[in-house]
């Protein structure tokens, strides 16, 4: 546990000594200011509410996540570091989550810096905070899992534009399962069981379920599912891939 | 004397390729072992597997009583590493490495400061303590890898090539470093450098093509060299015809081989037959027949020619 906490940390650093951490925060600050007041209609909606705040994340996260995420194992299998980390006494599995709880909270700063909106929304009428803070938990929980699939896709390569290409893709494929076309693609040949199969899948019908204020636990499990079952593949990718 | 690593018929494939082939010995504390071969022999791939980063595809290697495909974590505990061209993280500056190689190992309070402030004077990091890693030269870079794998006063240290690319001045502090140290721990390097066998090293491994090749003392090394107990006669060029005459039919002499003439002294080499000692008998014929010698020595042996006749190096592998 603390070999992990040991990386996590060196990780986190390691973000901040970059202009990545800042390039990366200012950015989607920017880009969630923008897209809820111009896009998501913030003012006009009238509501006290930050539905047109959150249903922006997904889009966002597509391509800042796998941003953070392609380093992670690409840049250490390319600059060779990764001997010197996984022959220091750590398993497979710290040194896993240890970066993907590193990358996890470095996402996690940049979303605890929209706070000054949930002050805005609270100043200008009376929201109810509890599906805020069910937003957030569940935005942060999308990072993760954006991030766990981005972490799991570096360790398949060296090459980080690759990594993050290949990541948006999959993050996308997540995300749109759920929606119309895709669920038309497959409602041709497929029985209705694999088309609610590959409707449960998706990020956003998940997602707009608890922004929207319903609440199921079985949303919040399938994330942390899915960041579960791409940490468990990232630590395999990582035994198979690192002497190559 | 215990014996710290213990290597047993270690083996890498890749694919239909054996990188490693079936390479066993085990080093005892107090000893250096350089670890030798030419490119491409599998001296990397060896290390890898003994430092629990490439899992082998058969054989095992025993650090400390631990069994590095049962127990990685705990061999890893015990073991000091320098991968080879010491990859580093450029964004860190040495302390923070040190620390962060401190508290994956598990460094703390008191034992923790002294174990940093040992390794960093151990390789005069003082001046570049708080440089960033990306910006250091190459020795410094190599000396920063070393001390990440000193840090926890490990009981086997595993050096991949640690005098690649350093000064004369460097490569003479690293193993005066390498010396010093070798008094209560197994060392492994690899090297390229035949001369630093014979500086540092207390026995020699050498590989190629993945197979063990030869495993002895560099004295016992030289020996296997043709060369070994030649005799090197320098005489004036007039005379090198009359010394061939004087050496004709000593038994002991396989041939006379006439190195480089160097203006007026010529350089005669007596090779004796397996090594047999023919300087007496070739002195004193000398002396016979009134020869004068500029300069007459006998030679060690050399580990380069013994290098080369090992590892094939005729196919132009050597390194
Ligand atoms: N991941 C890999 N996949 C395929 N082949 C590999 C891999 N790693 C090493 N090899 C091959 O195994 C052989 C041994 O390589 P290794 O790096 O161990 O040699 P070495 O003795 O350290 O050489 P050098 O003196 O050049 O450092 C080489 O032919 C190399 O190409
Ligand atoms: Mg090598």
């Amino acid at each position: 546990m603390s070999k992990a906490i040991a990386i996590s940390r060196r990780e986190l650093v390691a973000y901040f000594s970059t202009p990545l951490a800042y390039v990366f925060i200012v950015i989607f600050l920017a880009l969630a200011g923008a897209t809820t007041f111009y896009f998501g209609g913030f003012f006009q909606r009238g509501q006290a509410d930050l539905q047109s705040f959150f249903s922006f994340h997904p889009w966002l996260y597509l391509f800042l996540i796998p941003a953070v995420g392609m380093r992670l194992w690409a840049e250490e299998r390319k600059s060779g570091t990764i001997e010197l980390l996984m022959t220091l006494p750590v398993s497979t599995t710290q040194a896993v989550v240890g970066k993907f709880v590193a990358a996890w909270l470095f996402t996690g700063i940049a979303l605890a810096l929209t706070f000054p909106i949930w002050i805005t929304v609270n100043m200008l009428g009376s929201p109810d905070n509890g599906v805020i803070f069910a937003g957030y938990v569940a935005s942060f929980l999308m990072a993760g899992a954006f991030l766990a699939i981005g972490s799991f896709v570096s360790a398949l390569t060296r090459n980080q534009v690759i990594a993050f290409v290949i990541s948006a893709a999959a993050c996308f494929i997540f995300m749109m399962s759920g929606l119309e076309p895709v669920q038309s693609a497959f409602r041709g040949w497929a029985s209705a069981f694999v088309v609610d199969l590959v409707a449960s899948l998706s990020f956003l019908t998940h997602f707009d379920a608890i922004t929207r204020g319903v609440f199921d636990l079985r949303d919040f499990i399938y994330l942390s599912s899915v960041i579960g079952v791409f940490l468990f593949a990232n630590v395999v990718v990582v035994d198979l891939k690192k002497g190559s | 004397m215990s014996t710290m690593l213990e290597i047993q018929g270690l083996t890498k494939s890749f694919g239909p390729f054996t990188a490693v082939d079936d390479v066993s010995f085990s080093v005892e504390s107090g000893e250096v072992l350089g670890f030798l071969g030419p490119n491409g022999a599998g001296k990397s791939t060896t290390m890898k597997m003994v430092t629990g980063f490439l899992s082998p595809t058969a054989g095992t290697a025993v650090v400390c009583g631990k069994d590095v495909t049962r127990d990685p974590i705990a061999v890893k505990r015990h073991i000091g590493y320098l991968p080879e061209g010491a990859p580093l993280y450029d964004d860190m500056t040495p302390a923070g490495l040190l620390s962060f190689v401190s508290d994956v190992r598990g460094l703390s309070g008191a034992a923790r400061s002294t174990a940093i402030d040992h390794a960093v004077s151990r390789l005069q990091l003082d001046e570049v303590y708080n440089q960033q890693i990306g910006t250091l030269s190459k020795g410094f870079k190599r000396r920063v890898g070393l001390s990440q794998a000193i840090l926890h006063d490990p009981d086997v240290l595993i050096l991949d090539e640690p005098t690649d690319g350093l000064d004369p001045n460097q490569k003479h502090q690293v193993r005066e470093l390498i010396g010093e140290m070798s008094k209560d721990k197994a060392i492994v390097i690899s090297t390229h450098l035949l001369e630093e066998v014979d500086a540092v090293c207390s026995r020699a491994v050498v590989i190629a093509r993945g197979k063990k090749v030869a495993d002895g003392t560099p004295a016992d090394l030289e020996r296997q060299s043709t060369y070994y107990n030649a005799v090197s006669i320098r005489v004036h060029s007039d005379h090198v015809d009359s010394v061939q005459a004087a050496l004709d039919g000593i038994g002991d002499v396989d041939r006379i081989e006439t190195a480089d003439t160097d203006g007026e002294i010529a350089h005669v080499i007596v090779v004796a037959k397996s090594g047999a000692a023919i300087v007496e008998t070739v002195n004193a014929r000398m002396r016979e027949k009134g020869i004068p010698i500029e300069q007459l020595y006998v030679e060690r042996g050399r580990l380069d020619d013994v290098f080369r006749q090992i590892t094939g190096g005729r196919q132009g592998e050597i390194s």
